[in-house]
């Protein structure tokens, strides 16, 4: 099995008050994880933390062999020759990159959030194209050419010319969606993509995702939609309080969970 | 007798009209007291005007006289280009205060932050005696002599951007800050770089923001440039003083230069129209 994503004992505190208390999750290349878990359980700072718009206290996160926001060890020379840190100890440290590479990195994981944030000044084909142009330096055309397939393969290709506010919120969603997919991104991350929609738009949403599921996209997803988890998931991840409670394959975590915390948890949602 | 206890109704039962109402009438509120009070303003605007116009101390006719003189247009040629400049060199360096004093970087907020306070708290006249008296701080810088180095017109550049700046920056940090930290957060999950979001993402949203608070302060600097007159700037204000100075006719020529000012004035605010119109793309109301 090999891991695209993974997380090995990872803190986060907000001031005093500790989010997220040692995380150890493994996610394999083209499998879907699902995580549920009550508000506050520190579901979306854990995707945050993947993506490095939250840096970790302490642990480590992975993605495609790359560690997130890190590098290990090897100092820089400029530093050695200041003499400061190493000696020796270099291997069990962390050094935080320079802004420019995080950016680097984060080309390689997709970001979907809650309130869509497209950006409301450009139009839907503006919105696909920035990134792949400012950062991947592709030709505009091709870029253009690119972003016109993405939009056709979330159902909107007629929106191309439209502004944001000009879409219903479910339209906006598979926009953010494709936008996300305009970089080709080893995994996508998904923080409550369908919490800011009225029931109704929900499904157009989930069938988005269910397709670039079967498509073997790598796809973390946190969302309150249990039924999508039976559905797609790979693996369930339940958190609560900063921990993960209990993952498995969405038969033995929905329908026989081990811990009370879940069982409790289950029994008001469904 | 329970009718008694209730008012009359003052919708009839049966509603006049026939049963369909589709076919019913709307007839919308009168608005007496608004035609009332737009008549009584009216005769009153008439009743000023009409004073202003007969009252000979105005002396319409030295008005007219001096309105499009070279002078009076060189002066108000000077004044529209010292505007000009100070409002671009000042936005200019106000943006980068605003970034300065929204950096992660503590000595650069604390850079942008010192700025602002000094500019804001030196009155821009006793700022723009400084500069014209530099001489008297510091003869020579470099070797030359700072009496030749700056012109009155360098001097009213220079003062007059710094003091522009540091009420720039202020809108323009109020203009980023509306923007929403969502925006901000997309265009890095993106991997936008920090200059890009910033001119790509950022600003044009927050121009909306700066738009009205940046046209008032570009009305009051058209005006505001007139304080050069005191280090001998031949603006618009200078200029037609310079002719009352040897004419006497001080009310006629003050009233060229107000007519002046009016009229750049509306101008730019018929400008600024089409500008928030451009920026408010993409949101309700636009297109």
């Amino acid at each position: 099995m090999n891991a695209m994503v993974e997380l090995r004992s990872v803190h986060k505190s907000f001031g005093t008050t500790e989010v997220l208390r040692g995380i150890d999750l493994t996610v394999a290349a083209g499998e879907v994880a699902v995580v549920l878990g009550p508000s506050g359980s520190g579901k979306s700072t854990l995707l945050r933390t993947i993506n490095h718009l939250e840096k970790v206290d302490r642990g480590w996160i992975s993605v495609d062999g790359g560690l997130v926001g890190y590098r290990r060890g090897a100092e820089s020379p400029a530093r050695r020759a200041f003499g400061r840190g190493g000696r020796g100890r270099a291997a069990d440290r962390l050094y935080e990159l320079r802004e420019r590479e995080v950016l680097r990195q984060r080309t390689g994981i997709g970001f979907v959030f809650q309130n869509f944030n497209l950006f409301p000044h450009l139009t839907v084909l503006e919105n696909l194209v920035e990134a792949p142009v400012a950062v991947q330096r592709r030709p505009r055309k091709e870029a253009e050419a690119a972003a016109r397939k993405l939009l056709e393969r979330v159902g909107l290709a007629e929106k191309a010319g439209a502004y944001p506010g000009q879409l219903s919120g479910g339209q906006q969603q598979r926009v953010a969606i494709a936008r996300a997919l305009a970089l080709a991104p080893k995994v996508l991350l998904f923080d409550e993509p369908t919490s800011a929609l009225d029931p109704e738009l929900v499904g157009e949403v989930l069938d988005v995702i269910k397709d670039l599921a079967h498509r073997g996209t790598t796809m973390i997803v946190v969302t309150h939609e249990i039924g999508f988890a039976r559905e797609v998931a790979d693996t369930v991840v339940f958190m609560d309080g900063g921990r993960i409670v209990e993952q498995g394959p969405p038969r033995q975590v929905l329908d026989r969970p081990r811990h009370e915390r879940t069982r409790a948890f289950l029994s008001k949602v469904l | 007798m329970p009718s008694d206890t209730l008012d009359a109704p003052a919708v009839p039962a049966a509603p006049p009209g026939g049963p369909d109402p589709a076919a019913w009438r709307i007839v919308p509120r009168r608005r007496t007291g608004q035609w009332a009070a737009a008549a009584v303003l009216l005769v009153l605007l008439v009743l000023a005007l009409a004073s202003v116009v007969r009252n000979p101390a105005f002396q319409w006719g030295v008005v007219a006289d001096y309105f499009l003189t070279s002078a009076v247009l060189r002066g108000l040629g000077l004044t529209l280009w010292l505007t000009a400049v100070v409002m671009a060199l000042g936005f200019g360096l106000g943006t980068l205060l605003a970034v300065l004093r929204l950096a992660g970087n503590p000595v650069l907020r604390a850079v942008g932050r010192g700025y602002v306070w000094l500019f804001r708290s030196v009155p821009i006249l006793v700022q723009l005696l400084f500069w014209f008296n530099i001489g008297a701080l510091y003869p020579v810088i470099l070797g030359v002599r700072t009496v030749n180095l700056l012109s009155p017109v360098a001097v009213a550049v220079i003062g007059l951007t710094l003091h522009e700046a540091a009420y720039a920056a202020e809108v323009v940090r109020a203009g980023i800050l509306s923007v929403g930290a969502g925006q901000v957060e997309a265009a890095q999950a993106l991997g936008l770089g920090a200059g890009r979001r910033l001119r790509r993402i950022v600003l044009p949203q927050a121009m909306r923001a700066i738009l009205p608070p940046a046209g008032n302060m570009l009305i009051g600097t058209l005006k505001g440039t007139s304080i050069v007159s005191v280090i001998a700037v031949q603006d618009l204000l200078y200029s037609v003083q310079l002719v009352y100075h040897r004419t006497y006719q001080v009310i006629p020529l003050l009233l060229v230069a107000t007519l002046w000012y009016v009229l750049v004035t509306s101008v730019l605010g018929v400008g600024q129209h089409y500008l928030e119109r451009r920026y408010a793309r993409g949101t309700a109301g636009a297109r």
